[in-house]
C-alpha cells in the first residue's frame, strides 16, 4: 500500500503544521463527566458536558485545543472575533469543531489568514464561520461541529454535543 | 428519520454481502465495495464483528478507513424487505488504493430509497396528457413511442427522428447501453440525426489525435507516477479526476516515487516530478501542486485564453531549433515532420506575444519538458489535457499542434510518457457504425425547425449545450405546439393521439420530446414522455476508465418501480416496432428490428462488446477492439475492481491479460503504422468569438467544481451540495466586483449577443482582472446560454471562448448568510 504510506507522510507533515498554528494553547479538561449510559426512550446519544474554557480568555482567530466527547477525539474551539452562525459567548463568536477531517481523519490545521481549516492529506478546506461547511475538497461531510453552551455568570464555555459523525467512529460516543 | 440522526452509523456484519462497484461518476473509475445486509442486523464494534475488519471500540487512526454517513443508506427491495447498504472505497483497487472522492463517496446516498436523496427518481413511464404528467405502464408508453416513431419512419424516413444520446461509460452509459441505443439508432432506425450528450453533432472530441495515429487514452495511470515532467494543459485534475491526481500525480510530485523511477529506468536521472500547468486561471490544482512540489517545481503558464496552439507551436519550433527532437524516432515511425516544422513555425517572441507568457518562461517550459536530462536521456514527459483543449479554440488545431510536439520528442509509447485526454465521464463505447458520411449540427437543425421527434437519452441539452438559450427557446416553442394539440385530443386512444401528435409536428412546426433518464430533470418542463432508466448497482454495467481499465459494476439491488437498463429500453422499443411491422405485413422492415431478444444487460454485452472480431461479423466501433469477446461477465467478476486494461491480449487460466501502454512497439494507429505530424498554423480567435471579445469586457470561462457531478442530477437533491452551491457560482476578480458594485453572494447577470444567464458572485483575489470562471452545466445559471454557436470543422464547440458583460441583479440574503465565499485554492 505504497499510496497510503505517502498519505501518512503528508499526515505527519500536516500534523506538524497543525501544532505550530495551534500555538500550544491547550486547555485541560476538568470535571469531565463520564459518558452516561443511554437513557431509555431517547434518540440522542448521552453526550457529556465538558468545560472548554472562559470566553474572555480565548484569543481571537486562534484555535484552542480540547478533547470531546472523550480524550481520543481532538477538537478546536475558536473565537472568530464577530458573530458567526452557531457561535456562542458574549459576542456569539465562539465555535468549535472536530479536528479530524471527515474524509480520512487527518488533523486539519487552522489557517488564520484565510480563516479556514485545511487538511494536508487530500486538501479539503472547511469554513468555521459557516458551520464547518466544506469550501472544497474530497470529504462528503462538513466538519463535525461541537455544540457549545455559554454560561454568562461564569463566562464559561462548555461542550455539550456533536453535530455530525466524528471521523473513525461508528458512533460519537465510544 | 424524523430525528435525523447524524452521529452514528450501522456497521456491516461479518456475513454482509460484498460486491464490486466502479464509481458511477468521473473517468477515473475508483473501485468501491458494496456491503449489503438485513436492516434488522448490525455488525459489532470489535474488528472480529464487522465486515470491514476495523476495530471501532476505539478511535480509528487517520487514513485507517473512509466511512461516512454519505456512504450508507437503507433500501427496500421489491418484496418490501429492508436492507442496509454501505459503499466504501476499495483499498485493493490500484486506481484509488482506498481513496474516495467527494463524488464517489456519495454513491450510497444516491441509491434509491423511497425516503432518501433519490426519492424523486422516475419510477414508471410518464406521459404528458392535457396539462399534467400521468404515470403509465410500459405497454402504453411503448405503444405511443414506437407508434409515433413508426409513423415518422414510414412517412418521413429516419431523418425525422432526432436523438441526443450518451456515448460514454459509468452511470447513464456503459458498454451494454451504448450498444443497445446504438443498435436501435444506427442499424435499426438508421437515423443520422444524432448528437452526443455534450456536443451538437455525432462526432469525436479527438479527431486530430486519432487521425495522427495516436488514440487519446494511450498510457496507464502508473505512468504519471514515473514521469519526469507532467505538462498538463487545460485541466484541473484535483477537482475533476481527483483520485488519479491524489493517488498517482501527488506521489510523483512529492518525490515518493523516485525509487520506483530508478528501478524502472536504470541509469537515468530521477527526481521528484516537475509540473507545468497551462491554464489562464489559477486553479485548485495549481495551488496544490505548489503545496506538494514546492513553487520552484511548478510552472503555471497562465496563457491568454485561446492561445494554446501558439504555445505548442512555439515550443515545437524551439525544441527543433535546439535539436532536442528525436530524429531517429521521427525518421523510423512518423511522417510529415518537415512540413509541420514549416507550417507550425513560431518564434519565441511571436509565441510570447500571442500567449502573453514571457520568453524566459517559455524557455523554462521547454527545458523542463524536453531538454535531455543530466544522464543524457530524453525526459519522460506526460502530456495530459482536457477541456481547455477539447472545448478550446479549435479543438482540431490545438490537438494537431500538441500531438506534433509530442511526436517530435517521442513522448508517447514510452513508460512515463503519454499524450492523453484526462476525460470527463468514464468510457464505454460499442456501437454499429454511424449511418452518415458527414457531421450534422443537430442543434441548428432543431432551431431551423427540422425533425419531428426528439429523444433525449440520458442527456440534458438545456443545461449542457452551446447557444443554449436560443436552442431551448425554440425547442420549448415547438414542444408547446404539441402540448396544445395533445390537450385538445380529449378522450383520444393511443392510435388517435399519435395522429394528433404527428399532425402537430409535421404540419404545425411542433416537436415531440421523449426522454430516458433517472430523474425528471429540467427536461420534464418541455417533454411529453419520460421513461425511467437505471444506474449501476440496479443493473450490471461495464465501463472503462482513463487508462482503459474495464470493470464490471455488479447489480446488488432492485431498480425503483419499473425502471429498466437503457439497453433493455432500447430492446423494448425495437421489439415493439418489430411486432408492429409484422402486423403491418412488412417483413423487410421488421427484419431491421431483429436481434434485440435480450432478457438481461449481459445479453446486450454479449451481443455488442463481445461481437467485434468474431468471424462473419459486420463492422463495429468498439473500445474493446477485436479481442473484446474474451471478456465475459464471469471473468470480469473474478477480475474485480482491478479489471483489465483494454485491449485484452489473452486469457491465462481465468485471468484476463490486458495492455498497459499503447505504441511501445512504435506502431501507431494508421494504415502503415507511422504516426502523422499535422500542420497547425496559429489561428487566432474565430470571428464570432473575437466579435464578442471586442464588445464585452469579461472572459466568461467555465468548468467543473469538485463537489458537483455533471448536471447535478443527483446532487441537486443533496443538501451537502445544494446548500453550498444553490446556483452556479462565478469566480471573479475582487476589484472587478467592487467596480460593478457586486458583493459575494449577489446574483449577477452575464449577457452578450447570444443570450444571458445568471450566477452567484464569488469574488476572489486569485482571479485575474477581466476574467471570470463560472460553474458549467448547473441546474440554475446555465453557462451555455452565453456560448456562441461557433464550432470547429468537426462541429466541436468552443465553450471556453465566451465573453460577456456583467451587471448586478440583486442579492439573496440566504446565500450571503449560509454560503462560504472563501477561496477554493489551498494556497
Amino acid at each position: 500500500m505504497e499510496d497510503l504510506k505517502i498519505g501518512r507522510r503528508f499526515f505527519l507533515k500536516s500534523g506538524g503544521a497543525a501544532a505550530a498554528v495551534a500555538g500550544g494553547t491547550v486547555i485541560p479538561i476538568h470535571n469531565a463527566n463520564a459518558a452516561a449510559p443511554a437513557a431509555q426512550a431517547t434518540t440522542a446519544l448521552p453526550y457529556p458536558k465538558k468545560a472548554v474554557g472562559k470566553a474572555g480568555g480565548m484569543p481571537i482567530n486562534q484555535v484552542v485545543s480540547f478533547t470531546y466527547p472523550d480524550a481520543s477525539s481532538a477538537c478546536y474551539a475558536i473565537r472568530m472575533g464577530s458573530a458567526v452562525p452557531g457561535g456562542v459567548g458574549p459576542n456569539g463568536d465562539i465555535v468549535a469543531y472536530s479536528s479530524y477531517c471527515t474524509h480520512m481523519g487527518c488533523p486539519v490545521a487552522y489557517d488564520g489568514s484565510t480563516r479556514t481549516f485545511k487538511c494536508g492529506c487530500h486538501f479539503s478546506i472547511f469554513d468555521p464561520e459557516n458551520l464547518g461547511q466544506m469550501v472544497t475538497g474530497q470529504a462528503t461531510e462538513d466538519l463535525p461541529r461541537i455544540k457549545l453552551e455559554y454560561d454568562a455568570k461564569t463566562d464559561s464555555v462548555h461542550a455539550v454535543g456533536v453535530d455530525g459523525l466524528i471521523y473513525g467512529r461508528q458512533s460519537n460516543i465510544l | 428519520m424524523s430525528t435525523n440522526i447524524n452521529d452514528r452509523i450501522a456497521l456491516p456484519p461479518k456475513d454482509a454481502q460484498k460486491s464490486n462497484m466502479t464509481c458511477h461518476f468521473c473517468i477515473v473509475g475508483c473501485g468501491y465495495n458494496v456491503y449489503k445486509w438485513d436492516a434488522n442486523r448490525e455488525g459489532g464494534r470489535p474488528a472480529s464483528q464487522n465486515a470491514l475488519g476495523v476495530d471501532f471500540t476505539k478511535q480509528v487512526p487517520p487514513m485507517g478507513i473512509t466511512m461516512t454517513k454519505a456512504m450508507t443508506n437503507t433500501i427496500t427491495d421489491k418484496s418490501g424487505k429492508r436492507w442496509n447498504i454501505m459503499i466504501v472505497p476499495d483499498k485493493e483497487c490500484v486506481v484509488n488504493s482506498g481513496l474516495s472522492s467527494t463524488r464517489g463517496g456519495k454513491m450510497a446516498s444516491y441509491m434509491y430509497a423511497h425516503d432518501g436523496i433519490g426519492k424523486e427518481r422516475l419510477k414508471n413511464p410518464r406521459v404528458f396528457r392535457g396539462d399534467q404528467w400521468l404515470d403509465t405502464g410500459w405497454d402504453n408508453a411503448m405503444a405511443l413511442y414506437a407508434g409515433l416513431t413508426k409513423k415518422i419512419l414510414d412517412n418521413d424516413g429516419p431523418s425525422g427522428l432526432f436523438y441526443d444520446c450518451f456515448d460514454h461509460g459509468g452511470a447513464g452509459g456503459g458498454f451494454e447501453n451504448t450498444w443497445g441505443t446504438g443498435k436501435l439508432m444506427f442499424s435499426a432506425l438508421q437515423t443520422p440525426m444524432v448528437r452526443i450528450h455534450n456536443r451538437p453533432a455525432y462526432n469525436s472530441e479527438c479527431h486530430a489525435t486519432r487521425e495522427m495515429g495516436v488514440g487519446e487514452l494511450n498510457n496507464s495511470y502508473e505512468d504519471a507516477q514515473v514521469a519526469d515532467t507532467i505538462f498538463c494543459t487545460g485541466a484541473n485534475p484535483y477537482e475533476t479526476q481527483s483520485n488519479y491526481f491524489l493517488n498517482h500525480w501527488v506521489p510523483n510530485l512529492s518525490g515518493a516515487t523516485v525509487d520506483k523511477k530508478k528501478k524502472w529506468f536504470p541509469g537515468e536521472s530521477a527526481a521528484a516530478a516537475k509540473v507545468i500547468i497551462v491554464d489562464p486561471r489559477r486553479t485548485a490544482t495549481v495551488a496544490i501542486c505548489e503545496q506538494v512540489a514546492g513553487k520552484d517545481n511548478v510552472l503555471h503558464l497562465d496563457i491568454e485564453p485561446g492561445s494554446d496552439t501558439a504555445l505548442f507551436n512555439t515550443l515545437f519550433t524551439y525544441v527543433v531549433d535546439k535539436g532536442w527532437h528525436d530524429k531517429e524516432f521521427i525518421a523510423k515511425h512518423t511522417r510529415g515532420f518537415e512540413d509541420a516544422v514549416k507550417t507550425n513555425r513560431m518564434s519565441l517572441e511571436e509565441g510570447s506575444k500571442a500567449t502573453g507568457i514571457p520568453v524566459a518562461k517559455l524557455i523554462q517550459a521547454a527545458e523542463w519538458a524536453y531538454k535531455p536530462k543530466a544522464s543524457g536521456h530524453r525526459p519522460r514527459t506526460f502530456h495530459p489535457y482536457e477541456k481547455g483543449i477539447i472545448w478550446g479554440n479549435d479543438n482540431y488545431v490545438i490537438q494537431s499542434a500538441l500531438v506534433s510536439l509530442v511526436l517530435a520528442t517521442q513522448n508517447v509509447g514510452r513508460r512515463g510518457t503519454g499524450v492523453c485526454r484526462l476525460g470527463g465521464h468514464q468510457e464505454g463505447y460499442t456501437r454499429p457504425p454511424y449511418p452518415g458520411d458527414k457531421k450534422i449540427y443537430i442543434d441548428q437543425e432543431v432551431i431551423n425547425g427540422k425533425g419531428l421527434m426528439y429523444t433525449l437519452w440520458g442527456t440534458n441539452p438545456f443545461q449542457t449545450t452551446l447557444n443554449a438559450e436560443q436552442h431551448r427557446l425554440v425547442l420549448s416553442r415547438r414542444a408547446k405546439i404539441v402540448n396544445e394539440a395533445i390537450a385538445k385530443a380529449r378522450g383520444a386512444s393511443v392510435e388517435q393521439l399519435i395522429e394528433v401528435i404527428y399532425d402537430a409536428c409535421k404540419n404545425k412546426g411542433g416537436m415531440f420530446i421523449a426522454a430516458m433518464n433517472l430523474y425528471p430533470t429540467v427536461i420534464s418542463e418541455e417533454a411529453h414522455l419520460l421513461l425511467p432508466a437505471t444506474h449501476p448497482g440496479e443493473m450490471n454495467l461495464t465501463s472503462m476508465n482513463g487508462e482503459r481499465r474495464l470493470r464490471l459494476s455488479e447489480k446488488f439491488m432492485d431498480a425503483p418501480g419499473s425502471a429498466k437498463p437503457d439497453c433493455l429500453i432500447a430492446a423494448e422499443i425495437a421489439n415493439t416496432l418489430k411486432a408492429m411491422y409484422l402486423r403491418d405485413n412488412k417483413p423487410e422492415m421488421a427484419k431491421r428490428f431483429e436481434g434485440f431478444e435480450w432478457k438481461t444487460e449481459e445479453d446486450a454485452f454479449n451481443d455488442g462488446f463481445r461481437r467485434a472480431g468474431r468471424p462473419g461479423v459486420g463492422p463495429i466501433d468498439s473500445q474493446g477492439g477485436d479481442t473484446g469477446y474474451l471478456a465475459t461477465y464471469a471473468l470480469l467478476r473474478k477480475a474485480g475492481n482491478n479489471g483489465v486494461q483494454l485491449p485484452i491480449k489473452r486469457v491465462e487460466g481465468e485471468k484476463l491479460i490486458g495492455t498497459a501502454m499503447h505504441y511501445d512497439d512504435g506502431k501507431f494507429d494508421t494504415k502503415d503504422g507511422r504516426a502523422e505530424f499535422k500542420p497547425a498554423p496559429w489561428n487566432g480567435l474565430p470571428k464570432p468569438v473575437a466579435e464578442q471579445k471586442a464588445k464585452h469586457k469579461y472572459w466568461i470561462n467555465s468548468g467543473r467544481a469538485n463537489e458537483v457531478w455533471q448536471t447535478a442530477y443527483h446532487d441537486q437533491y443533496n443538501s451537502f451540495v445544494r446548500d453550498r452551491i444553490p446556483m452556479a457560482f462565478i469566480e471573479m476578480n475582487t476589484e472587478d466586483a467592487r467596480q460593478l458594485g457586486v458583493n459575494a453572494g449577489d446574483v449577477i447577470e452575464v449577457f452578450n449577443d447570444y443570450g444571458s444567464t445568471y450566477a452567484m458572485a464569488y469574488p476572489l483575489k486569485s482571479i485575474k482582472a477581466g476574467q471570470t470562471f463560472m460553474l458549467f452545466g448547473y441546474i440554475k445559471g446555465v453557462h451555455g446560454d452565453v456560448v456562441t454557436n461557433w464550432v470547429d470543422r468537426n462541429v466541436v464547440p468552443y465553450y471556453k471562448g465566451t465573453w460577456g458583460s456583467i451587471r448586478r441583479v440583486g442579492s439573496v440574503d440566504d446565500y450571503k448568510q449560509t454560503i462560504s465565499f472563501k477561496d477554493r485554492r489551498y494556497a
